[in-house]
This record gives structure tokens, C-alpha cells and sequence, in this order.
């Protein structure tokens, strides 16, 4: 009867599409099957989160720790933006990476989540500059195997001014002498950056927070509303009513203005080191310079790899991590990937045969790391926004004193 | 001649009738669509089973269920002949469930607990977090090239001394020294009575190796040796100590005891959290904290006003203009019709985030094109002048708005029947009563729903006020940094997740507040609508 003929048909059909398509997919389901994300067979893998343009760079690492010791190293490309939140998310449903790439101001948040493990370094740990070993030390314990140190410096274009200038006023002097209308450039925004205008406040005297023995930096001891909070803020004021500092210039219209050779003087970080030098201008690295006698010290950024707390692998991560990331080929490789600083002490030096990189790592000997602990979320809240009106005309003292209050007020 | 003709009523057809009359009706279809059904419903069959057998790989028991079961329903849904309304709806429904629904319930469920920043993961996560933190290595102890070892089931560990001294114990049995060691290099590699572990089986078992802690001595104050990567072993003594029966957390140091009292964290009696906590039920904490909260009670009046306020304009605005575009389209004299019709829809094409952050660039005070061109040279505060801030804001969503209302009104109004306009023209009327008392009426009835709509979704448009003005220019006053255009979603934004915390728990509970106030105007709003559908 052809009812039942055509029923036949149509299931026939179906049963065929679906078995094609099926088979299409074995393949994949049986790579699925084998590689998984645990390390429950003889082998295992390490899962590794890294960011997306840096893959290729620990392919090597990888290669050769697989050769050794038989476990696989699966990389896995993440988005910047997203990494950090994902981890913390992910670690306690026990399905996260077992090693992950970020940034040491993370530390504060991942301890206080509980969400990653001590390393141990051992004695390698004297082999990374101090400022990076510094960084990836919690509380007095080592979390983090770093890989680089950024830090920001001025670039400076040596074919309108050839020599570096002395000091601040020296430089707006150098930059208005040559003719420019705005000689320094540094990007801010309509909530301030005070990331980038740390060196100077510095050099008045007044970090964020202090140092304790230990060398980590003190929840307690704001030191932010000091006196010299006070005069950099007057100084802030005074230079925003010259028109040295404005916040409606963001990053790409001081990227633009140096480029186009309207500033000479961009106090950036080495991310931007490249379109300088792709734009064809003789690029030299000076350090930050003060507008006391004081040294201007910017904030140095160490990026490094963390073990997750949830890790199955941690004998395998803390040897990946260790013995292999922290040997000076692959700190090179990753310094190729990115072009910043490697933290090896070793790597470095090599590395610093560049001379633009020489310049970034004399500034970064007066680096300091950003404070990573939970308190510093309340002053990075208020920090800007006072820069800002402070350099728009609003009273220094008052703004810097209210300031400090409304920290003060937020850490508790 | 008259004939009676009676009809008789026909009887009742017969199962065979019946089953022609199917046969006749389904070869009347077309084949090339049945197969096309047949070739949509095999693909979905396919992905199904695929990830059925995914998901069974990896146990995933509830998730597995109802994939099979949606599968089953889908099929059955198209594979009969009626259903029509579930053939139409099914697809909906099934993403409204996943994407709205599903999504609300968990948000809800987020809301009664207390997940955020230190409140992460569980209870013995927490603990073995804390414990794995609490080593410190003992002053002044060198590294200890170890093997791990193992004897009747139990891991060991071969220390070798800088000295030279061999030992070896296990996590019962303190360091006892041996002799008669294979040496390799400065390493202890074997000895009688102990069989060595090969690398690969040291980091097969991982896990056991990371909780071997060897005592250095019968004295507990001269710590244990750990190695964290199966090679160099570290002299270690804990900060903490853990009383699971007590569920007490002790520092050695003070000699603090921290206690678990309910609140997620272990607390000593001062108040002093020990973090990470973890993850527990906090029934209407949060619900209560985001009404009672002194950091937001003091903008919460003003960004609800300016919510409500910004959500009314933008709709209003936006259905204006796209009204009387579209009435001008209407009308059959106008010229070069689809080359406006293009123009018009173009803000439409382009993505909200571009648009906003190309607006964000032009209403740059210093640098921006308005002030500069437009304006010649003008320094106009588009975005940081309180006032401004939101004219600039309702502007800019008012042209991102309007093409969707031009082309909703367009077809609208191509609904209204010619007559009702001639009918009103032979009363006397003119065109402005026309519009007023007969179009606008019959327009709305067909575009409330979309109205009431856009008016949710405007209430809620965190990704324009966030890439415009980021909130705009901040109170002066207030400890969050909350600003003039910050509408409500993005002040629970600022408020759940400032600097490095993330409340996730109070987040999800102000979400569930915004939703049943916009579920609530949006029910009633249907409701009355429903009135003005007695016009038709």
C-alpha cells in the first residue's frame, strides 16, 4: 500500500542523511574521546590558556615537554578581555585549564578566590630580575612564573628633538622651541589615567600604598593623601591649565598627533613602539623625566602563567612552568611573540641588544609593580576621576584631600 | 414534470475512504518540499545524536535527557500532519526556554546565594586552598633533591641531605636515614625495600604526590618536606591548621581560630575573614541589601527617574519620527522613493556598538567633529556637561532608533485601507484630524505591541549608555562611581562589579528587581492595549 511505501521511504531517507552526516562527525568524536580534558590515563595533558598571539611561541616548549615526558601540552588561544573572569568562573567546576597566561595585579583577586596555587621556584628564583620576582610574590608566597615586564617610557622622536631632555620643564622648553604646540602627548580620557601619570606622582613622593617588611606593598598605609599627593596635584592642576595634560585626548588621538609629528614626546608603553617604528620615525626610548629632583617611577606590569588550585597536573604544571618556560630559549621565544622585556635576567640581556628595548628596561630599573592587592580595586575607582578634574580646573588640594578620603573610606 | 429528488444524507465515509481521500490530499503536495523537510529534520537529528553521544562520553546525564527529549518533540511536532501552531511556534519556544527562560531561572537561583568575589567555588575547595597557601618554606632550608618511592602501597619519599645523607619516609613515618642508596649524580634514586617511581607514574599520580607530606623529624615544628614537581623537595611548615570535626581553621602563628558561623567564610571572633570563602544560600539577603544599601540609596531616586525618563523619550522620539517618514513615503507623488528608503535605513545596517563609539569620537569636546566642523571650532561639552550628557545620549539612540520605527509605521500604514481616508475626507475632515483621530488610532493598534516593546528594551540598553559615556559624568558626591546617564542596569553594573569584586549574588537579585518591574509596566501595558483593539 503506498501509505505505508512512502512512510518507508521518508524513514529510509532520514536514516540515510543521518547516518552520512553521522560519519562525518566520527572522526572528530573519536579524536573527542581520547585527548579529554583530564589527566586520568597514562600521559595525560596539561591544558595551558594563553593569549591569542603568543600560541605559536610556546609551541616549542610544548614539543619538547611532550618528547620528555610524555604529556601532551594542549594550548589553548583565549581572548584577553575574557581570560581572567573565565578562570575564576571555570576553576571550581574542575573543568578549567590546568595552567593559565595573565598578569600579576590578578593576584589579588585569584588568592582571594582561591582559585590558584603556589609556585615553587626554588633556587631559579634568582634568576629573574627582581622587579619580576617581586611582582609574582602574595603574601609572601611565589604564585606566578613570569615571562615579561612592562613598563612605560617616553618615545621620543629623535628627528625633531636628537637629545634627551633633562627634566619635565626641559622638555616642554625642547618641545616649544622646536616649533610645536603640544610637544608631550599622554593619553588620558574623560576619567583620567592615572596609570600613565603614576611616574609623576611618584616622583613628588607619594605612592599608593606603602611597603610593608616584606616588601609587599601595605593595605594599611595609604600614603596616597600625603603632602606629596598634594603638591603633585598642584602641579597636575598648573600643568592642566598650560595645556600640557588634556583628558579629551584618548590613546589614538596621541598615537596620532605623534605620528603626525605634532608631539615629539608620547610617554606610552612598548605596545605602541611598533606603528612608531612602522611610520618611519627614528624612535628613541628615554626615561621618564621628573619633574623634581626625584627619581619618576612608572608602574611596571609583569605578565607570567599561573597553576590553577584545581589542577590535576600540578606536578606536571609546576615542572612545565619551571624547568621549561623559565629556561631562556623559551622567555626569547615569547619575548619574539610580544616584543616586551623578558623577566628572565638571562633573557633579558639578550634581549636588550635591542636598543629600543635597552631603553625600556633602563626606565623599568625604577619600576615599581602595581599593587595587586584587593584594595587597590577601591583606589583605581576614585584615582582618575580626581586626576581628571584636577587637571580641568577643579581645586587640587581639595580634590586630592576628598580624594583620599573616599579611598580611605572604600578600603575599610 | 417535477421530480422530487431527496438528498439522503450521505453516511459516514468508511476507514478506506477515508485513507484515499489522505492518499489523494498527500500526492497532491509537492515532492521537492518534502524532501526538503525531510533533508532540515535529518540535519537536526543528526546534531542531536551527535551530541547525545558527546554528552554520554562525558556523563552528562541531565543535559543528555533533555537533548533526546526536545529531539523527540521536535520530530513528533513536524512529522504529523496538524499542529500547525506547533509547527510555527516550536522553534521559538525551544529558544525562548534555553535563552530566556532558562537564563532567568539561574539568574533567580544566583540571586539567594552568595557567589562573588571570595565566595568562589565550595567548601573543600576553599580548605584545601587555604592549606596549600598556609606552606611556608622553613627559614634558611635548602632544596632536597628527592625520588618519590613506594612501599606496600604507601608513597614515600628519598631525600637526599646537601651533605650527602640518604633518608627516606613517608607521611606516617618521619625521615629515617638509610644507606646503600643508588646514587645518580647528587640524587638518591633507589634503595632496598622501595621501588622507585618512574617520572611518567609520578605525574599519573599527581594528586597523591601533591598530598605527600614527609615530617623532617618527630619535632612538628621543623615542618615536612613536599616536592611540588616530583625532583626538588622543600622543607615546609604549615600556617594553618585544619579541625574538620570543629570546623575550625587555626593559625599557628597567633593562634587565632577562625570559624565557620554560616556566613561562607571562616571568621574570628573580631570579625577578621579568612578568604577564600566559598558558595552558600543566603535566602533574601541580597533582594534586601539592594533596596536598604547606603552606598546606592543616595543615586537610586535620580538614575530610576532618568531610566524611566530616557526608556519614554527614546520610544517616543524614535515612533515620531519613523511615523512621519513613513507618511511622507506614502505618499505615491514623492521622487527617488528607494533611493531615500536606503538612505534611511542605513543607521539601521550599521552595528549599535560601531555607531556609539563613531558618536562617542564626534562628540569629543576638543577633538571631535561636531565642535570642529559643524560647529567651527566650537567647544560645546557633548558628553561631560551633566544636561548635555543626556540630550547627547537620547540624540544618538534617537538615530539609531528611528529606521526600525520608519519601517515598522511603513507597513503599518500599508494596512490602513484607502476608504477609511476617503470617508473622512468626504466628512470634512482635514488631514491633520484625519491623522489624529482615524490612522493614529487604527496605527496603534498594530504597533503597541512593538512599542511596549522597544520601551523594555530601551529600559534595560546597557550597551549604549556603556559606549557612549560609560555612565557619563559622575555624580560628585557618591561612593560608587555612578554617573548622570547611567540608567539602571548600568548602575547595578557599576555597583555589583567595582574594582576587583564581583557580587555576583546582589548583581543577579537587582536583575530579577529590574525584570519585574519591566515584566510588570509590560503586562499592564498589553493590557490596555487590548482596549484599543475594540477600534478594529
Amino acid at each position: 500500500m503506498r501509505v505505508n511505501m512512502k512512510g518507508i521511504i521518508a524513514f529510509g531517507a532520514i536514516a540515510a542523511v543521518s547516518a552520512l552526516t553521522l560519519s562525518g562527525c566520527a572522526g572528530s568524536t573519536g579524536d573527542e574521546s581520547t585527548t579529554g580534558t583530564g589527566a586520568d590515563k597514562a600521559g595525560g595533558t596539561l591544558t595551558v590558556w594563553v593569549d591569542a598571539e603568543r600560541v605559536d611561541a610556546l609551541k616549542g616548549a610544548a614539543d619538547a615537554y611532550k618528547e620528555k615526558t610524555g604529556v601532551k601540552v594542549d594550548i589553548v588561544g583565549k581572548n584577553v578581555d575574557d581570560v581572567k573572569d573565565d578562570f575564576i568562573q571555570q576553576v571550581p567546576t574542575g573543568k578549567g585549564p590546568d595552567v593559565v597566561m595573565g598578569a600579576h595585579d590578578w593576584l589579588g583577586e585569584l588568592s582571594t578566590n582561591g582559585v590558584v596555587a603556589p609556585l615553587e621556584l626554588g633556587d631559579s628564583a634568582g634568576d629573574y630580575l627582581d622587579v619580576a620576582l617581586q611582582a609574582a610574590t602574595y603574601d609572601g608566597k611565589v604564585y606566578m612564573l613570569p615571562y615579561a615586564v612592562e613598563n612605560i617610557a617616553v618615545l621620543r622622536n629623535a628627528d625633531i628633538i636628537p637629545a634627551a631632555p633633562a627634566d619635565f620643564d626641559d622638555m616642554i622648553a625642547k618641545g616649544k622651541a622646536a616649533g610645536l604646540d603640544q610637544p608631550f602627548v599622554v593619553e588620558q580620557g574623560a576619567e583620567g589615567n592615572p596609570y600613565h601619570l603614576y611616574p609623576f606622582q611618584t616622583a613628588f613622593g607619594a605612592p599608593v600604598f606603602g611597603t610593608d617588611a616584606a616588601a609587599g606593598y601595605d593595605a594599611t598605609d595609604l600614603q596616597l593623601g600625603s603632602e606629596g599627593g598634594t603638591a603633585f596635584a598642584t602641579w597636575l592642576g598648573a600643568q592642566g591649565e598650560a595645556g600640557v595634560f588634556n583628558t579629551d585626548i584618548d590613546g589614538d588621538i596621541a598615537k596620532q598627533q605623534f605620528l603626525d609629528g605634532k608631539a615629539a614626546f608620547w610617554l606610552t608603553g612598548p605596545w605602541n613602539v611598533g606603528t612608531a617604528v612602522d611610520a618611519g620615525i627614528d624612535v628613541a626610548i628615554d626615561p621618564v623625566p621628573s619633574p623634581t629632583d626625584k627619581a619618576a617611577s612608572p608602574f611596571a606590569g609583569v605578565k607570567g602563567f599561573f597553576v590553577s588550585s584545581e589542577s590535576k597536573n600540578k606536578v606536571a604544571a609546576n615542572d612545565f612552568l619551571v624547568n621549561y618556560i623559565g629556561t631562556e630559549d623559551v622567555q626569547l621565544d615569547l619575548f619574539k611573540a610580544g616584543n616586551i622585556l623578558p623577566a628572565l635576567k638571562a633573557a633579558a640581556d639578550t634581549a636588550a641588544s635591542d636598543p629600543i628595548i635597552a631603553g625600556f628596561q633602563a626606565v623599568g630599573a625604577d619600576a615599581v609593580p602595581m599593587p595587586a592587592i584587593p584594595a587597590m580595586g577601591s583606589v583605581w575607582q576614585f584615582w582618575g576621576i580626581a586626576e581628571a578634574a584636577v587637571i580641568n580646573g577643579a581645586d587640587p588640594a581639595a580634590t586630592w584631600s576628598k580624594l583620599a578620603a573616599d579611598v580611605a573610606g572604600a578600603i575599610k | 414534470m417535477t421530480e422530487l429528488t431527496t438528498t439522503e444524507p450521505t453516511p459516514p465515509p468508511t476507514r478506506r475512504q477515508r485513507q484515499a481521500a489522505q492518499i489523494a490530499e498527500a500526492a497532491s503536495q509537492k515532492i521537492g518540499w518534502m524532501l526538503f523537510k525531510i533533508a532540515l529534520l535529518a540535519i537536526v537529528d543528526a546534531v542531536a545524536l551527535y551530541g547525545a553521544f558527546v554528552l554520554f562520553a562525558h556523563r552528562e546525564w541531565l543535559v543528555l535527557g533533555l537533548v533526546i527529549g526536545v529531539t523527540v518533540i521536535v520530530n513528533w511536532i513536524y512529522f504529523s500532519r496538524k499542529r500547525i501552531p506547533g509547527k510555527y511556534l516550536a522553534p521559538g519556544i525551544i529558544f525562548l526556554i534555553v535563552f530566556q527562560v532558562f537564563t532567568l531561572l539561574y539568574t533567580g537561583y544566583i540571586g539567594f546565594t552568595n557567589y562573588g568575589t571570595g565566595h568562589n567555588g565550595s567548601k573543600d575547595q576553599a580548605v584545601s586552598a587555604l592549606m596549600a597557601s598556609a606552606q611556608e618554606r622553613v627559614e634558611d632550608s635548602p632544596t632536597y633533591p628527592v625520588s618519590v618511592v613506594e612501599q606496600a602501597g604507601a608513597l614515600g619519599l628519598l631525600v637526599t641531605d646537601p651533605d650527602g645523607d640518604v633518608s627516606v619516609g613517608t607521611n606516617e613515618q618521619p625521615l629515617q636515614k638509610v644507606s646503600g642508596a643508588e646514587m645518580d649524580g647528587g640524587r638518591a634514586v633507589a634503595v632496598d625495600g622501595w621501588t622507585s617511581l618512574t617520572f611518567p607514574q609520578v605525574l599519573a599520580r599527581s594528586s597523591e604526590i601533591e598530598a605527600l607530606s614527609v615530617p623532617y623529624s618527630d619535632d612538628p615544628n621543623d615542618g615536612a618536606i613536599r616536592t611540588p614537581d616530583g625532583q626538588s623537595g622543600y622543607r615546609y611548615i604549615s600556617n594553618l591548621q585544619y579541625d574538620a570535626d570543629a570546623a575550625t581553621m587555626t593559625d599557628t602563628r597567633s593562634g587565632v581560630v577562625y570559624r565557620d558561623i554560616g556566613t561562607g567564610a571562616f571568621t574570628a571572633d573580631d570579625g577578621t575573614e579568612l578568604l577564600p570563602g566559598w558558595q552558600i544560600a543566603v535566602g533574601f539577603d541580597n533582594f534586601v541589601r539592594a533596596f536598604t544599601d547606603g552606598s546606592i540609596r543616595g543615586p537610586l531616586i535620580s538614575v530610576t527617574l532618568w531610566t524611566f525618563a530616557f526608556a519614554l523619550i527614546s520610544v517616543v522620539s524614535t515612533f515620531f519620527l519613523g511615523l512621519l517618514l513613513a507618511l511622507v513615503f506614502n505618499n505615491t507623488r514623492m521622487r527617488f522613493r528607494n533611493g531615500y528608503r536606503i538612505l534611511l535605513i542605513l543607521p539601521y545596517a550599521f552595528p549599535a556598538f560601531l555607531s556609539a563609539l563613531v558618536w562617542a569620537g564626534m562628540m569629543n569636546e576638543s577633538f571631535g567633529f561636531i565642535n570642529q566642523v559643524l560647529f567651527g571650532g566650537a567647544s560645546i561639552p557633548w558628553l561631560t556637561d551633566p544636561l548635555l550628557a543626556k540630550v547627547s545620549v537620547l540624540i544618538v539612540n534617537l538615530w539609531l532608533g528611528f529606521p526600525y520605527m520608519f519601517l515598522v509605521c511603513m507597513g503599518a500604514l500599508q494596512g490602513i485601507p484607502e476608504e477609511v481616508n476617503e470617508a473622512g475626507v468626504m466628512d470634512g475632515a482635514n488631514p491633520w484630524q484625519i491623522f489624529r483621530q482615524i490612522k493614529l488610532p487604527l496605527l496603534l493598534v498594530t504597533v503597541a505591541p512593538l512599542l511596549i516593546s522597544s520601551f523594555a528594551f530601551n529600559f534595560n540598553n546597557f550597551n549604549l549608555i556603556y559606549m557612549l559615556t560609560a555612565g557619563g559624568p559622575r555624580f560628585g558626591d557618591v561612593s560608587i562611581p555612578v554617573g548622570h546617564t547611567d540608567i539602571l542596569i548600568s548602575m547595578v553594573y557599576k555597583v555589583a562589579f567595582t574594582g576587583q569584586t564581583r557580587d555576583y549574588g546582589l548583581a543577579s537579585a537587582f536583575t530579577i528587581i529590574i525584570f519585574i518591574v519591566v515584566a510588570a509596566i509590560s503586562i499592564i501595558s498589553f493590557r490596555k492595549t487590548k482596549a484599543l483593539e475594540e477600534l478594529s
